[in-house]
């Protein structure tokens, strides 16, 4: 690169370049998405008669309808328990995480240095380890094959407590909390009314990344249910496309069924667009 | 871990007509009770099972006798761990993980840095459009992921052959398309974080180079990489971690491919030997020496990291 380029706005290389390269990422990024529109309007003959990316004969209500109906209308029990675990599992485990990483950050109690650092380990332990001995510990306390044989693992999140102790030390200044004190407040009050409010941003983060990581856990819920009543959504999908080889009857619903699953986390991401970005930020610059 | 913001000493002054012990100690049991419910998820859902994992990895079952009395759990020292690395099983899935991670880490760091730097490059319209776009396979859950590309690559159904003339799921062709599946995950993900790292490097900085005469490209490779290394290596090792880790990708292209084994990856070698062949012991010992490697690794990646800057 030549030193004559001194204006204010000197470039990588030209902007169309660029912007081709941007144009090259994005495709990358959504084709499998268009794909998975497309074919999720096709009967399964014609996938092989028509083009990947085009529309054949409009077959949607028709393969949303077979979706629905196949085996008693399993698909209603996966959608319906993906949102508890990860809608429920997400609200809990991040007020958890919050009161947690506030206690670590603004109170004095015994062993929190402890704790944090026991957290922070936590962060690093792999699912497959966890995934055997709770499977065992779960049979030991027969809860094998119920809702919260999954749903009390997933609230656990360690990265959720260090990310609450960043906010909580970021955003709550330690005079109000003085202040609420003087006022006579006790320090649960404290938590909830002055605090909490304080660290909602962080908060709401902490919940995203928590929806999305339940979401898409897939080893525990794989490992600890067997009765497809009780499968989260990416679960129930999975074991129906370990049958596409012999039924291939199934691949129309297993493509539907990824549609209507991805489709609503989609749509919550661009909502959430800003939402997101503040948290990525504080979690990662910090 | 570099992230860690440093420990903060909040004073807190008691008022003079309150006894400080009586006041700390009220103090201490509040903040218990907000920390208690983590407290006991943390020992109940991840440090019991691993304190069980190790027990359980120096035990296996063993038929006594005639095996009238059923299988007992015999202590092994370290008989499991052994077995593990003589096992070439367990050599081939670490093989493949390593290879792996050097198409997928490279690949998607280089990809996502470059993305970064080109959104900061001030010559970019529409940012959020762009950033937006790449992000959003990042929502897409792994499993769902892995089904969309498995049905792409598929021979019979996908365009990839139709398009590249490759049989993506062919013995040759497997490990980059499975790396392929977790790079389109998370470019958009490490882009944002790089991105956000970047807004961070002062402008004069940026602004002084310019003004000595260094081009866009000689500001990013000496100013702004230099400034957001400590991102970078993190974001390496949570990669590094990941990719050994590798399990939900393969496993869904294992439903549509023979080439993928069943003890693919470390981690469907211990699904494997704990939930199909039933040897807990071999389960968890593998399972503990897949953590070791994990941690040595990061380790590895952080020391380098700090000798570096």
């Amino acid at each position: 690169m030549s030193t004559s380029i001194v204006d204010s706005k000197s470039r990588w290389v030209s902007v169309p370049a660029v912007h081709v390269i941007l144009v090259v990422a994005a495709l990358y990024s959504l084709l499998p998405l268009v794909w998975l529109v497309t074919s999720a309007t096709k009967s399964l003959g014609d996938f092989s008669t028509t083009g990947a990316f085009e529309f054949g004969e409009w077959n949607l209500w028709t393969n949303v309808k077979t979706l629905f109906t196949q085996e008693n209308g399993i698909f209603w029990h996966w959608l319906l328990n993906s949102v508890l675990y990860a809608g429920g599992g997400a609200v809990l485990g991040a007020l958890i995480c919050a009161a947690c990483g506030y206690a670590i950050a603004k109170t004095s109690f015994p062993g929190r240095r402890v704790l944090f650092g026991l957290t922070l380990t936590g962060v690093l332990v792999p699912t497959t380890v966890l995934a055997l001995p709770m499977y065992l510990l779960a049979s030991e306390l027969r809860v094998v094959d119920t809702f919260w044989a999954v749903f009390i693992p997933l609230l656990t999140n360690p990265f959720g407590v260090y990310l609450a102790k960043v906010y909580a030390d970021a955003s709550v200044p330690d005079e109000v909390l003085e202040a609420a004190r003087v006022d006579g407040a006790g320090q649960l009050r404290t938590f909830f009314t002055v605090a909490l409010p304080m660290m909602r941003p962080g908060v709401v983060t902490v919940l995203l990344f928590q929806f999305i990581g339940i979401w898409n856990n897939f080893f525990l819920p794989l490992v600890l249910l067997t009765d497809p009543k009780l499968f989260p959504v990416s679960l129930g999908l999975f074991q129906w496309s370990t049958r596409q080889t012999q039924f291939p009857q199934y691949t129309p619903l297993v493509i539907t069924g990824s549609l209507l699953a991805v489709l609503p986390l989609v749509v919550a991401f661009l909502v959430l667009n800003r939402q997101w970005r503040k948290g990525l930020a504080a979690g990662s610059v910090k | 871990m570099s992230v860690l913001a440093p420990e903060r000493t909040t004073p807190r002054e008691a008022p003079r007509n309150v006894p400080v012990t009586a006041r700390a100690r009220k103090k201490d049991f509040a903040g218990a009770v907000l920390a208690v419910p983590f407290a006991i998820l943390l020992l109940c859902t991840v440090l019991v099972p691993v304190a069980y994992a190790l027990y359980l990895s120096l035990f296996t079952e063993r038929l006594q006798g005639l095996g009238f009395s059923g299988p007992e759990n015999v202590f092994v020292w370290l008989g499991n761990y052994l077995s593990v690395i003589v096992d070439s099983a367990f050599h081939a899935s670490l093989g493949n993980v390593a290879l792996f991670a050097l198409i997928h880490i490279p690949s998607m760091l280089i990809g996502s840095l470059v993305l970064a730097l080109l959104l900061d490059s001030g010559v970019v319209r529409l940012k959020q459009m762009w950033s937006l776009a790449v992000f959003v396979p990042y929502a897409v859950p792994v499993v769902i992921g892995g089904l969309i590309w498995a049905y792409l690559y598929s021979p019979t159904i996908g365009p990839i052959k139709g398009l590249f003339g490759i049989d993506a799921l062919s013995d040759g062709a497997i490990l980059p398309s499975i790396a392929n599946i977790a790079t389109w995950q998370w470019v958009g993900y490490n882009m944002i974080i790089f991105y956000t790292a970047l807004q961070a490097v002062p402008r004069e900085i940026v602004e002084a180079a310019r003004a000595d005469g260094a081009g866009g490209f000689r500001t990013a490779w000496s100013i702004k990489i230099p400034v957001i290394r400590p991102t970078i290596f993190v974001a390496a090792v949570f990669t590094v971690i990941g990719s050994l880790q590798v399990f939900t990708e393969p496993m869904v292209l294992k439903g549509f491919t023979g080439t993928v084994t069943s003890t693919w990856s470390p981690s469907m070698y211990v699904y494997e030997a704990a939930f199909v062949a039933g040897d807990n012991g071999r389960a968890a010992a593998a399972s503990v020496l897949l953590a070791v490697i994990c941690a040595l690794l990061s380790a590895v990646v952080m020391r380098f990291s700090t000798r570096r800057s």
